[in-house]
């Protein structure tokens, strides 16, 4: 019995040998290949748009003030029915997070009235210089989708008056 | 003193004087009650119902008139049936009031359920959340949820114009009236009201132009929701992403105390922003008041276009040129020092000018602070202490325009009793107020003022006065006429010198006029022939904008040193200009003209390319061999504490001490005083006073301006077109078009309508203007305001072109 031991270990760790040599690899060619995310993940985030391509931010700066890192700035500046960002009298004129300060907690998505912000997909976030860590509202605004218009735009008077539109409970 | 009065609050025993409201006794025994329409500033109206508690009253047998005792020999006390408002009950021997009992609790759940029920809820869009009395009072005694329904809420305008400056949310108001009731009873200007009843009231305004009153920034102060913001500041960032910066106003020399609020910003390059002013209390100056144009023009001319700035090389180069300058003509140098500079400044300057064997004056255009130096205010005075056999004296100065805060003081105390006497040779706002109104022909003035102790009621009300406050301005008057005028008037309070309460107090144009003249600095009686031939050495001011005669004097001078914030007329024509730093972005001490020195803080970091005055004069000085102290502004004052006697007991840990204030604002609960900034900085210090005594020179007779020809009149507008005030972008409605006012006679004689346009000639200059009709007015006199680009400093000769002669065929 003794003598055998040996070999009944080796062999078992070769059926574990074989038997993976046999699965689908579980390394991916990044960056030729990309895993998909987890259905919650908390990448870089966006700013959503309605579907008339009006932006969601209202420049409110709630995100700012839940944000424990301090990563984002807001400056606000009113609406015109002749210059139209966003529903209502208020959006943002100036959005920037600082990417290295950002510690995706996602407190900024909970803390957007109109669900304007959320944290994406996108994971990709190099820099070679610390000022580009910081993404202006250019850069993190979703593009406008189709039948929408860009902003800003012009619309009908009195359409657009208010900022925060019912909420939904979301639904994942 | 009013009786004392013991009662309970919630098992506190609590005593207060006697008329004390159960919400201010509970404030003072630290125990909330939730307030809307309650202020303590202004009479309760129980409007609201938010203070709704328990309140119960001992019992008392009506046969015997003895409190009736429980079994324990405790006094019975009788509860309501119903919850009171505790704002509108006075508190009464043996009272019991309880705020935390479960129907107390109901009684203010339901009526801010209620306040809610059309409430937009659009918090993150208001510039007033995050400092909004309704936000924390509903989180701190709210309902969880409302019953009633969202889709039934009222839809109403939002944002719509009350006047140039404030905007009214209507869906947001929830009709406390705090806005009108200050309107009309603490600005005397009943210029809002509601309109329409019920679900349908709203707050509008019945003046032309909309909310015309300067005092209007105010109610968005006292506004417990975000109803009443002001455009200035719409939304330029959310209250708790400012940091709060204490200064002291430098519009007039009021001195009210100011917080500004800063931030930096992207916008800016990442710098630092001044993006509002409010006020910040100080009972014994403005309250928790402040003028609209302290608040929306007293710091906007630091962020202008026009600022001075140079590179390190050239500023060190422009400072060898100056003192090169000085040194070569040495003894021949006159500075000419602006009276909105520091005490420090000025002392330095001083210095400056006696170690150089030159001459100093203050670019000014009253006479009198040495009597208001040693006749003035002293330890102890607080406008808001007169009232009843008090008296107030304003001669030749319209308040409401040239020291807003004072007017509302001076109102409030002729309405707590106090005798009040106006002088003026035109209606002016406090005549409504006045006790007395005298008017004078222009250049009566002294003799006006001298002769009112002859007078039967004016006499006595002067003379048995317990407390006298002369005030004394410029309406009309040019240095002579306000030196003259200061004499008269110190008649009056000389054999009350160095009373708390009691002195001269003179209207000035500048922040600082009195610290000038308690430091010696006084204006030059002809200026154009002081600085002909001389380096002109011109600090924060602008003598070759306001007047062209002194522009043609500054021509003929040797040189112009130009030491400014912004660039004016006067370092246009400077052989060196020297750019200086805001009041926002220096340290130093203030005077108002009540002698009250105030700390002046750094609000946010100077831009590149500037210095402090006190840096540049002493890099000038120290060029020019000078040893002067430049490194602080607290280091000079040790130095002008040693030397002014006056300044002998001033420091500046002194003058950054505070006491309890009442009422309390600003702490944690912005719905009770609304949301003026606590004052933790500092009070101030009164002067001391200095016995001593002034002759007081006889009366001149003044220069009559020839017979039977027009006279201007030289007056002072609140929001006039000056360096610091035309940078404020949201003011430009209510900075006129210059205007005239002349009376009735002169209108026919000359058939003017209000409103149309004339060119008006004075001192060889021409200039057109807007006609406006003042039934008060003299037959002789056209009012022309300064710094509106009219050449006018004192009475003066004027000529009225008439655009279409032949209308005047028939006179």
């Amino acid at each position: 019995m003794r003598l055998i031991e040996p070999f009944l270990e080796f062999a078992h760790g070769l059926k574990t040998v074989l038997f993976t040599i046999l699965e689908k690899p579980v390394t991916v060619q990044y960056p030729e290949e990309k895993r998909p995310v987890a259905k919650r993940y908390r990448g870089r985030h966006e700013l959503k748009r309605y579907d008339n391509g009006l932006e969601k931010c209202i420049g409110c700066a709630l995100c700012a003030a839940a944000c424990p890192a301090d990563a984002i700035f807001v400056e606000a500046s009113p609406n015109t029915d002749e210059n139209r960002y966003s529903p209502g009298e208020r959006f943002a004129s100036t959005y920037e997070i600082n990417m290295l300060r950002c510690i995706y907690c996602g407190y900024c998505e909970d803390a957007c009235p109109t669900e304007a912000i959320v944290l994406g997909d996108n994971y990709e976030l190099t820099y070679t210089d610390r000022r580009d860590a910081i993404y202006t509202k250019s850069m993190l605004i979703d593009a406008v989708p189709a039948g929408g218009q860009p902003t800003p735009m012009a619309t009908e008077k009195g359409m657009f008056t208010r900022s925060i539109p019912e909420m939904k409970d979301p639904t994942d | 003193m009013a009786k004392s009065i013991t009662l309970t609050i919630d098992k506190t025993k609590v005593t207060v004087s006697e008329g004390t409201l159960v919400v201010d006794a509970a404030k003072k025994a630290g125990i909330d009650i939730p307030v809307f329409c309650y202020h303590p500033k202004m009479e309760p109206v129980g409007m609201c119902r938010q203070c709704l508690v328990e309140i119960g009253r001992p019992m008392v047998d009506r046969a015997t008139g003895q409190p009736i005792l429980e079994a324990d020999g405790t006094p019975k006390v009788q509860f309501m049936p119903k919850l009171e408002t505790a704002c509108t009950n006075t508190v009464s021997e043996g009272m019991v009031v309880l705020t935390e009992t479960e129907r107390a609790k109901q009684g203010q759940k339901e009526i801010l359920e209620l306040l809610l029920t059309n409430h937009p809820l659009d918090c993150p869009i208001c510039d007033k959340g995050g400092e909004c009395p309704l936000q924390n009072l509903t989180l701190a005694h709210g309902p969880e949820q409302s019953r009633f329904l969202f889709e039934d809420k009222q839809r109403q305008e939002k944002n719509v114009a009350l006047g140039d400056m404030i905007f009214i949310d209507r869906e947001r108001c929830i009709q406390c009236a705090r806005c009108i009731r200050f309107q009309d009873k603490i600005a005397g200007d009943a210029v809002l009201g509601f309109y329409q009843r019920g679900r349908s009231t709203d707050v509008v305004t019945f003046s032309d132009p909309g909310f015309d009153s300067v005092f209007s920034g105010n109610t968005t102060d006292i506004c417990p929701v975000g109803a009443l913001t002001s455009v200035d500041f719409r939304f330029g960032a959310r209250p708790w992403e400012m940091k709060n910066a204490p200064s002291i106003c430098n519009q007039c020399p009021v001195g009210c105390n100011v917080t500004y609020n800063v931030r930096r910003e992207a916008k800016a390059g990442g710098s630092y922003v001044i993006k509002r002013a409010r006020p910040r209390q100080n009972e014994q100056v403005n309250e928790i008041w402040m003028c609209d144009k302290g608040r929306f023009a007293s710091h906007h001319y630091t962020e202008s276009p026009a600022r001075l700035k140079q590179d390190p090389a050239s500023m060190a180069a422009s400072i060898q040129q100056a003192a090169a300058l000085i040194t070569a003509n040495k003894g021949d140098m006159v500075i000419l020092a602006g009276e909105n500079l520091t005490n420090e400044e000025l002392f330095n300057l001083r210095g400056f000018a006696h170690s150089a064997k030159g001459q100093i004056y203050a670019y000014g255009k009253m006479g009198g602070g040495d009597l208001t130096a040693a006749y003035g205010l002293t330890a102890g005075s607080n406008l808001g202490d007169l009232g009843k056999g008090d008296t107030i004296v304003v001669a030749a100065s319209d308040l409401y325009h040239e020291a807003p805060i004072w007017y509302l003081r001076i109102k409030a105390a002729a309405q707590r009793g106090a005798n009040l006497v106006v002088l003026n040779g035109r209606h002016t706002k406090l005549d409504e107020y006045a006790s007395f109104v005298v008017r004078y022909a222009y250049g009566d003035e002294p003799q006006v003022v001298r002769g009112l102790v002859t007078k039967d009621k004016i006499g006595a009300a002067i003379n048995d006065a317990k407390n006298l406050v002369v005030f004394y301005g410029s309406d009309g008057l040019g240095l002579d006429g306000t030196t003259n005028l200061a004499n008269a008037c110190a008649s009056l309070v000389r054999n009350r010198a160095g009373k708390p309460n009691n002195g001269l107090v003179g209207v000035w144009q500048s922040a600082n006029t009195q610290g000038a003249w308690e430091l010696g600095i006084k204006p030059a009686a002809d200026l154009a022939k002081a600085v002909a031939g001389k380096v002109v050495y011109i600090i924060a001011a602008d003598p070759v904008g306001d007047d062209p005669s002194l522009a043609q004097a500054l021509s003929h001078a040797k040189a112009v040193i130009a030491q400014d914030v912004v660039s004016t007329a006067t370092t246009a024509i400077a052989t060196v200009v020297l750019p200086a730093q805001a009041h926002t972005e220096r340290e130093g001490t203030f005077t108002s003209a009540e002698r009250r020195v105030q700390r002046l803080y750094q609000a946010i970091p100077a831009p590149s390319g500037t210095k402090s005055d006190l840096a540049l004069t002493a890099e000038v000085a120290n060029a020019c061999g000078v040893e002067l102290e430049g490194k602080a502004a607290i280091l000079v004052m040790k130095k002008l504490v040693a030397s002014e006697k006056a300044f002998a007991k001033i420091t500046y840990e002194d003058l950054a001490k505070v006491g309890d204030q009442w009422p309390d604002v600003g702490s944690a609960d912005l719905y009770f005083g609304g949301t003026s900034y606590k004052n933790t900085q500092g009070l101030g210090s009164h002067l001391a006073y200095v016995t001593g005594f002034v002759n007081l020179a006889e009366p001149k007779p003044t220069q009559r301006v020839a017979e039977n020809t027009l006279v201007a009149i030289p007056v002072t507008k609140l929001f006039d077109q000056g360096t610091m005030v035309l940078p404020a972008a949201n003011l430009r409605g209510r900075i006129d078009q210059p205007t005239v006012s002349v009376g009735k006679a002169v209108a026919t004689k000359y058939a003017l309508v209000g409103g149309e346009e004339v060119k008006i000639k004075l001192n060889g200059t021409e200039n057109s203007a807007k006609v406006a009709i003042d039934d008060s007015l003299a037959a002789d006199v056209v009012l022309v305001p300064r710094s509106y680009g009219f050449a006018i400093s004192q009475p003066c000769a004027v000529e009225l072109l008439v655009k279409q002669p032949d209308r005047l065929g028939g006179n």
